[in-house]
């Protein structure tokens, strides 16, 4: 479905990502893990658009993204769960949720998947009229989460989506995401987190300095020792 | 009695017009963290537009104040080319002060290029009876039909604007690009003509506001922009900048300070009134009246 072909990015004169293929089939969660700057979040910015790349490819379903601009690539049915959550704080849950669905027109549909995600979400329905800037760190999470969902996409992109939460609350929203996965929702997802990020994915990425050191099923390479020394801590 | 509600009502009105420029300044500054100074010149823009159009307007048959809808139009487009001309490519290169200069320099620019057009020239020019003279009296006050006009205008006008940004989906998308540009990329927002169309929604209001000014005080020359600009800035600031209720009320407390000044101490001092306020405001709250920093969990 998704489809990277040796994608090159610059920030400025660093070459921040050096020619990284990867690519996500049809219902499957692809974990992207590596060290904090490694270019995970690179790569995601470079998939939506929000950053340029040099050269390589990036297909959905054959659709190019590269030569769509960034906010025409919501419409292509890829939406970006950005790290830190990035919520409209001053707008209400619901507000927020209905932003997500931006780009749709038709108010049944808006309605449809509003119910869609509450129904994974239970909490943000009891908050829908709360502001998002009041919700805790793992709510809003959530929220940045469903309103990805608003427009019922063929992929969602997610980027440490653990990022500062409490061992507790990181349980929580791995177990919401393996639930999406469940519900056949697609999902790249990127962490620092690897230990969780292999416990739920079907295949798995390592980036390493902008490259791609290894790949292969999620459960095999939690069991690699170079992975296991690097990321696990073992 | 009545010299207090007169006072009142003066102060309403000053208030009502600069809140409409005050809404221009804080709309701008929420969307792009600039201090638009060219915004001021907007008026002006939109004082000579209504200047040179009047006649004609009297020659179609229709009322003066119509010349306004001409001003809205040059106002608007000013608006979006200033942005699209100058804002956004410093924007993109350079650091918020290479941007903050630029709208000094637009400012400036403005003023001069006003002087240099032979029909404009450095002398002020008077402006026709804008709306009908005269007025009503309640008990012992009058109300003068400019001044009734001016505030109920202004208020539809605000109550308009604020139903814009809270209930429809641009008005939405406005907010959202003030908030988090790049989040709002990712709802499939189109962050570049957002800003244009605040631009021009803010000089919009500007022109509206020209036309306001000029029905109380018809004589206008290049520099009034700067003049009035600074209160409404005060008033934005005042009120809490970037946040549109703030605007509205910054400029009805700066409108009443000055009439009240004016009224009751001496005409003299009511700019140093209204810039004692603003420390003071600042002082015990600096991020305005209405300002509060509403931080988002991470």
């Amino acid at each position: 479905m998704l489809e990277i072909k040796d994608l090159n990015v610059f920030y400025g004169a660093i070459h921040a990502i050096k020619g990284i293929s990867l690519s996500v089939d049809e219902g499957e969660l692809v974990s992207l893990i590596g060290a904090n700057g490694a270019g995970k979040t690179t790569t995601l910015h470079a998939i939506s658009g929000l950053i340029p790349s040099a050269s390589g490819s990036i297909t959905l379903d054959g659709a190019d993204l590269r030569k769509t601009p960034a906010n025409k690539i919501i419409s292509m049915g890829l939406s970006h769960v950005p790290e830190g959550r990035h919520v409209f704080a001053r707008m209400t849950v619901e507000e927020n949720l209905r932003m997500g669905a931006y780009i749709i027109r038709d108010q049944k549909t808006i309605t449809k998947n509003l119910d869609m995600v509450y129904s994974h979400f239970p909490r943000l329905k009891e908050r829908r009229r709360q502001l998002a800037g009041t919700l805790s760190g793992g709510e809003q999470q959530m929220l940045a989460t469903g309103r990805a969902l608003m427009t019922d996409p063929k992929i969602i992109l997610m980027d440490e989506p653990s990022m500062g939460l409490s061992p507790l609350l990181v349980k929580e929203i791995f177990a919401i995401i393996e639930e999406l996965h469940k519900s056949g929702i697609t999902i790249l997802l990127v962490e620092q987190n690897a230990k969780m990020a292999l416990a739920v994915a079907d295949r798995a990425y390592v980036l390493e300095t902008g490259k791609i050191s290894m790949s292969g099923k999620a459960a095999q390479l939690a069991q690699d020792d170079r992975v296991r020394k690097a990321y696990l801590g073992a | 009695m009545s010299t207090f509600i007169q006072t009142v009502i003066v102060g309403l009105r000053l208030g009502s017009v600069y809140a409409l420029i005050a809404l221009g300044y804080t709309m701008v500054y929420g969307i792009i963290r600039l201090i638009n100074f060219a915004h001021g010149d907007f008026i002006m823009v939109g004082g000579y537009t209504i200047i040179f159009t009047v006649p004609l307007v009297l020659a179609l048959g229709l009322p003066a104040w119509a010349a306004v809808l001409a001003a809205i139009a040059v106002c608007a487009l000013v608006g979006m080319g200033t942005e699209i001309i100058a804002y956004r490519p410093v924007r993109k290169k350079g650091t918020n002060m290479s941007a903050l200069i630029t709208a000094i320099a637009m400012s400036l620019f403005l003023e001069n290029l006003a002087q240099a057009i032979p029909a404009i020239g450095p002398n002020p020019k008077v402006a026709n009876q804008i709306f009908a003279a005269g007025g009503f009296k309640i008990g012992s006050v009058t109300f003068e039909y400019t001044t009734v006009i001016t505030i109920v205008i202004s208020a539809v006008i605000m109550i308009v604007l604020y139903m814009f940004t809270q209930k429809t989906r641009l008005g939405r998308a406005m907010r959202c690009v003030s908030e988090d540009k790049s989040a709002a990329t990712l709802m499939g927002i189109n962050v570049n003509h957002t800003i244009i169309l605040t631009f021009a929604i803010g000089s919009a209001l500007a022109a509206v506001a020209a036309l306001m000014y000029m029905a109380q005080y018809p004589r206008i020359y290049t520099t009034l922009g700067s003049d009035l600009g600074i209160k409404a800035f005060v008033s934005a600031v005042l009120g809490g900048i970037g946040i549109i209720p703030g605007a509205v009320l910054g400029g009805f407390v700066v409108g009443l300070f000055e009439s009240f000044t004016t009224s009751y101490i001496s005409s003299s001092l009511a700019d140093a009134v209204v810039f004692l306020i603003l420390i003071v405001v600042l002082l015990l709250k600096p991020a305005g009246i209405m300002g509060k920093n509403v931080g988002e969990k991470v």
